[in-house]
């Protein structure tokens, strides 16, 4: 056995607008998105890697500066050690002269210049302090440069109380090691560190292996954290320049660039804010984000504007299509009543063509020559009688096809399928019986009511039936008409014993025009209709067939739950006429 | 004026009664049936003879007109048929009168119009019953060598 059925529904022409507003609107704003994420994303990251490689080379940059400007000044030391007599090199008035120079040619770089002998005491002294006769034999920086021939010392106080480092050379005579020492001016080192400044926030500073600043930074600096305190504890490499993001003392992201200095030994460390270093990026971002925002605006603009447009164009669509639904629905009430006709017809003329014999049969017992004798008078009075009975006959038969004929009226009421049966069955009668068809009812007693309009379900169960019994060929057969309570449906089915719906069109059933039926006999709507109407009252058609078995249509529809009179179709057409 | 046998076929009984009796009245010896089957039937054994028209309806349950039609032409040729139709079965009736019925005539019919037709068919049927004695009575002088 093979079935079909069809229970999609069209949806609710406000949820279709809201779809489309919402579906242009996701069209629109997920492409932009998710385009404008990715290439932000790639332009942080891009950005990012740049801010970090320009950090690098600035502080590369200023790492060669700081090294050149410290061997610059060794070299300095180193070329008065070679060039000059020991003896002229002892002479604090020489030494002033060449510390004028020198302070000359170096805007004040050199604070004194000094001769230290091999016993560690200062022979000849050049410069603001009163340091001659000064015993450095257990400062460590002389022990150094003694040992290493040039020497650079960290920044320290020394004997003076104020901070500065000295850079020294030694010069071997007749087997004695004299020291020329000079102070380098705190303030030109510290001035070339502390005007490395990008941004509102960053800042440079030296550092010393043991964490001892070498220049004074200009914000507070906490060394014992992370990054500073890793690379002074060796966790950290420190031979080439590094960009660590980490967080500054306050707990802000910073980004910190460390480079080394004089081999290693200090460390030129920057510090800056990460939203400082990508103020860029966030000026960026805001931008784009800006960008994003008006033109979502712009496009959920558009999608309201086309989603109102297409509303409007669906709401004329579809009272377009409620008209010609209608005009379906009555043009197929048509084309039935028109199958119906020929039988009507018929109908009507058999007691036509009894009353017209009758009245004939009158006129002739009238032309006897004893028109009142008793046996012509019982004979006119059972000819009469027979007029009447015929008369009534064509009454019932109008009253049936009036009932049908009437107007549509799509206004649903409560209804109960078991009348419209019997008056459907009533309208074929005539049908069947030239047919050899038998109809048979199995109609549930006390059927519950269902909410549809009485004219269209009339239709609906006049084509199920009407079909049915075309189905059936010769030498006849039966159409069962079934009506059941299922669960909270109530359930229609008209079932044949005919020839049944070959599987290849099962499918196509329910399809506008579809028909096998032979050119001009059948429109194709008929079940087309059908299925509209029974769509429309909530409910559902299903057909099963088997080849010379038979076929049976089901429909399905909900029950109504109310307590509205229940609608007579027969009922009301007696009281209109 | 002859005198014509005819057998109205209707499944309407009460129009068959009336019909008969109207017949009668007019000279006509008349029989009623209401089916195809009980037509054959009636001009079983003899009845053929007895009969010389059928006044016949199209649309009947059962055996219809036309299948009544062609039982009745196969096995009785002479009788002469008229088809009774509503409007909408003439094509019916004409196809009737393709095979062999002598005439059709739209229900609710004119007594008088009926007669004339059964009368002409009844006379046709005489005429063609008088050919074929002729044609027997040539046949027998012909095989006497008269």
């Amino acid at each position: 056995m093979t079935s079909s059925d069809s229970s999609s529904r069209p949806g609710n022409p406000t949820m279709a607008i809201r779809s489309v507003v919402i579906g242009l609107a996701l069209i629109v704003l997920v492409p932009l998105v998710i385009a404008g994420a990715i290439n932000l994303a790639h332009f942080q990251a891009v950005y990012r890697s740049k801010v970090e490689n320009e950090l690098s080379v600035m502080i590369e940059r200023h790492s060669l500066i700081v090294d050149s400007f410290i061997e610059d000044r060794l070299s300095d030391i180193r070329v008065i050690a070679r060039e000059h007599p020991i003896e002229r090199l002892g002479d604090p008035d020489f030494l002033r002269r060449i510390l004028n120079v020198m302070r000359e040619e170096y805007h004040g770089a050199f604070v004194d210049l000094g001769l230290v002998n091999s016993a560690g005491v200062q022979i000849a002294y050049a410069g603001p302090f009163n340091l001659e006769s000064a015993d450095y034999s257990s400062a460590a920086w002389y022990q150094q440069a003694v040992a290493q021939e040039s020497y650079i010392s960290d920044v320290f106080a020394g004997l003076r109380g104020s901070p500065h480092f000295i850079v020294a050379t030694t010069r071997v005579v007749d087997g004695e090691p004299y020291v020329i020492r000079s102070t380098i001016d705190f303030e030109a080192f510290n001035a070339l560190v502390e005007n490395i400044r990008i941004g509102h926030t960053g800042f440079a500073f030296i550092i010393n292996r043991k964490g001892e600043f070498q220049t004074s930074p200009r914000f507070e600096v906490a060394l014992n954290r992370p990054p500073y305190a890793d690379i002074l504890a060796g966790q950290s490499r420190a031979d080439r320049i590094s960009v660590i993001n980490g967080e500054d003392l306050l707990g802000r992201p910073s980004i910190f660039t460390i480079a080394p200095l004089k081999q290693g030994r200090w460390l030129l460390c920057y510090q800056q804010e990460t939203a400082d270093a990508f103020e860029e990026v966030r000026s960026m971002s805001r931008l784009a984000i800006a960008t994003l925002v008006v033109v979502s605006l712009a496009a959920l603009a558009i999608s309201y504007l086309v989603s109102v447009r297409l509303a409007r164009q669906l709401a004329a669509a579809e009272s377009e299509r409620a008209v010609m639904t209608h005009q379906v629905i009555e043009t197929g009430r048509l084309a039935s009543i028109g199958e119906l006709a020929a039988g009507i017809a018929h109908e009507i003329n058999n007691p036509v063509a009894i009353m017209v014999q009758e009245a004939g049969w009158i006129d002739d017992l009238l032309q006897d020559p004893d028109p009142t004798s008793a046996e012509n008078l019982s004979e006119i009075t059972r000819a009469v009688n027979q007029i009447r009975t015929q008369g009534d006959r064509c009454k019932e038969i109008t009253y049936k096809l009036l009932s049908f004929a009437r107007k549509t009226d799509p206004t649903a009421r409560p209804i109960v399928l078991n009348d419209l049966v019997d008056e459907v069955i009533g309208l074929t009668s005539q049908k069947t019986r030239y047919a050899n068809v038998s109809i048979v009812t199995d109609l549930e007693p006390d059927l519950p009511a269902i909410s549809a309009s009485p004219t269209e379900i009339q239709q609906v169960l006049l084509n199920l039936v009407n079909n049915a019994i075309d189905a059936i060929e010769q030498p006849g057969g039966t159409v069962t008409v079934t009506t059941r309570t299922h669960g909270a449906d109530v359930v229609l089915a008209v079932r044949d014993t005919g020839k049944g719906i070959p599987e290849a069109n099962l499918g196509r059933i329910f399809d506008p025009f579809f028909t096998t039926k032979p050119v001009g006999q059948g429109t194709g709507l008929g079940l087309s209709i059908c299925y509209g109407i029974v769509d429309k009252a909530g409910g559902t058609i299903s057909v099963e067939s088997e080849i010379e078995q038979g076929t049976t249509f089901t429909v399905a529809f909900p029950r109504h739950f109310g307590g509205a009179e229940v609608h007579t179709d027969s009922d009301k057409e007696r009281e209109g006429t | 004026m002859i005198e014509a046998s005819v057998l109205v076929v209707d499944d309407e009984g009460q129009f068959v009664e009336t019909l008969v009796k109207r017949l009668d009245k007019r000279g006509v010896r008349a029989k009623g049936v209401t089916s195809g089957a009980q037509a054959l039937a009636a001009l079983e054994g003899g009845g053929a003879t007895r009969t010389d028209v059928v006044v016949l309806d199209v649309k009947m349950p059962g055996m219809d007109g036309l299948e009544t039609l062609a039982a009745l032409k196969e096995q009785h040729p002479l009788v002469e048929v008229i088809m009774l139709t509503g409007h909408a079965t003439v094509e019916s009736a004409i196809e009737g009168m393709k095979r062999g019925a002598y005439d059709y005539l739209m229900k609710p019919c004119d007594l008088d119009v009926l007669m004339e037709k059964v009368n002409a068919a009844a006379l046709k049927k005489r005429e063609h019953e008088a050919k074929i004695l002729e044609a027997r009575a040539t046949l027998i002088s012909l095989r006497r060598g008269d």
